[in-house]
């Protein structure tokens, strides 16, 4: 059981990481599991002999599997990645087919992003969602207009304590916490459902979090992001 | 052995004539590839087509349709780079579209539903220097013919002499899809890799609808 597991939605989406390379496949898996433990996720890259390229075979045992236990997103590298998903998606019958989604979006922060919110019980469409607005979300990290004024919820002033900052770890844990409550919750202005958003705002050790909550479980929800960045995430 | 229409036997030569014209012109394509791409649509034409054969040897595909979905499947497993979904593709919505043995309008229509496919597929258009250029003159020779009431053989030999016509037509093309692209002015003066396959593809169906002597 995860640390989410209390109160966290239940996982129902699965993610296939499609590349030309098996070893790129392999690490953007890698990368996204640490940041989404109870999702699964499943590299497809490189050709069956092993080769640059992408294979309709591994794709689709990939979907297939993943179909056992729920919804699937996809997310392909570059162009025959893309047609080889597609393909795969129309062979399929049409009861799978309406389960698996084709997200558009950047390979590695599209995986990280989708993940996250897959962990955070997401369908597949708003995964893939998720996914697709991930290379905007880096781009605009820091120079996003804040989200409307303060009126209504309540604010926490938290100071990073964890020697490494709000790196991908404890912003992946973070957006994890702020999406299982009924709350808007931001972090320094931005989205703190966005792994992306918050990893943006390139926090280090000592620097402040203005975590601010709005909503039936805004007090939960600061009581618990309060915990968390207190106790460092855990790294210390 | 007269017919009007193309039948289970026609789809088995064509794909058997296929396969050797592919493996025959696997250089060719290769060197065509290697000035305007990767240099793999031979090789990875020839290792498809090998297993399609493989696959179909102990077959007995009962239509037309089957014949082409063994095909589209087997394709999409084994042909690497964009050629494998592309192709595959083609012959998916070609087998879909052929429903039982093929009339003229019948090889109309299939060659109608392969360029559907590839076009949907690569989300390319006509003079972008790429397969749709062979195919979209077919399926409309094919058409014309069909309507002027050619017979099955006619339409299918009026498909293939329309793609090699496209297959030429693409060699002072600039290309602005796939990875020709990459290469901008300078892809004009070489004929497209997947518009002579392509050809190479028709000219066999041809061919085989002429050698079983299926009748107008």
């Amino acid at each position: 059981m995860s640390p989410d597991g209390a109160h966290g939605r239940a996982v129902r989406t699965g993610i296939v990481v499609v590349s030309h390379s098996a070893r790129l496949a392999d690490g953007v898996v890698e990368v996204a599991a640490q940041m989404a433990p109870d999702v699964v996720l499943r590299a497809a890259g490189g050709t069956d002999e092993g080769g640059i390229g992408t294979s309709f075979t591994k794709v689709e045992e990939a979907v297939l599997e993943l179909l056992g236990a729920g919804e699937v997103v996809v997310l392909t590298d570059l162009g025959s990645a893309t047609m080889t998903a597609e393909s795969v998606l129309e062979m399929l019958d049409d009861d799978d087919r309406e389960r698996v989604t084709l997200a558009d979006g950047p390979l590695v922060e599209g995986t990280v992003a989708g993940a996250v919110a897959a962990q955070g019980g997401a369908d597949a469409a708003a995964v893939a969602r998720t996914a697709a607005a991930a290379a905007a979300s880096f781009a605009h990290a820091g120079e996003a207009p804040p989200p409307e004024p303060a009126d209504g919820g309540r604010t926490v002033v938290l100071t990073l304590r964890n020697s490494v900052g709000l790196h991908a770890r404890p912003a992946a844990l973070l957006a994890r916490l702020a999406s299982r409550y009924d709350a808007e919750v931001s972090v320094n202005d931005v989205d703190a459902t966005s792994v992306l958003a918050l990893m943006g705002l390139g926090l280090g050790q000592g620097e402040e979090l203005r975590v601010r909550a709005d909503g039936p479980d805004a007090d939960d929800a600061l009581a618990e992001i309060t915990k968390v960045v207190e106790d460092g995430f855990g790294e210390e | 052995m007269s017919a009007a229409t193309l039948g289970t036997a026609w789809a088995l030569d064509w794909i058997a004539r296929a396969t050797k014209v592919v493996s025959e012109n696997r250089i060719e394509l290769i060197e065509l590839d290697r000035a305007i791409g990767d240099g793999d649509h031979g090789e990875n034409m020839d290792r498809g087509f090998t297993a399609v054969a493989a696959k179909l040897a102990g077959a007995e595909p009962a239509s037309p349709g089957e014949v082409l979905k063994t095909v589209a499947t087997t394709l999409m497993s084994t042909v690497g780079g964009a050629a494998g979904p592309l192709y595959g593709t083609a012959f998916l919505r070609a087998a879909k579209g052929a429903d039982g043995d093929l009339d003229a309008a019948g090889v109309a229509t299939m060659l109608e539903a392969a360029l559907e496919g590839i076009r949907a597929r690569g989300k390319a258009d006509t003079g972008e220097k790429t397969m749709v250029d062979a195919w979209t003159p077919a399926a409309v020779a094919a058409r014309e013919a069909a309507e002027a009431g050619a017979g099955a053989v006619q339409a299918i030999r009026a498909a293939a002499d329309a793609a090699v016509e496209g297959s030429e037509a693409t060699i002072p093309m600039i290309a602005t899809k796939g990875r020709a692209s990459y290469l901008g002015e300078r892809s004009a003066g070489h004929r497209d890799p997947g518009a002579q396959s392509s050809a190479l593809l028709l000219v066999a169906a041809a061919e085989a609808a002429e050698a079983a002597g299926a009748g107008a």
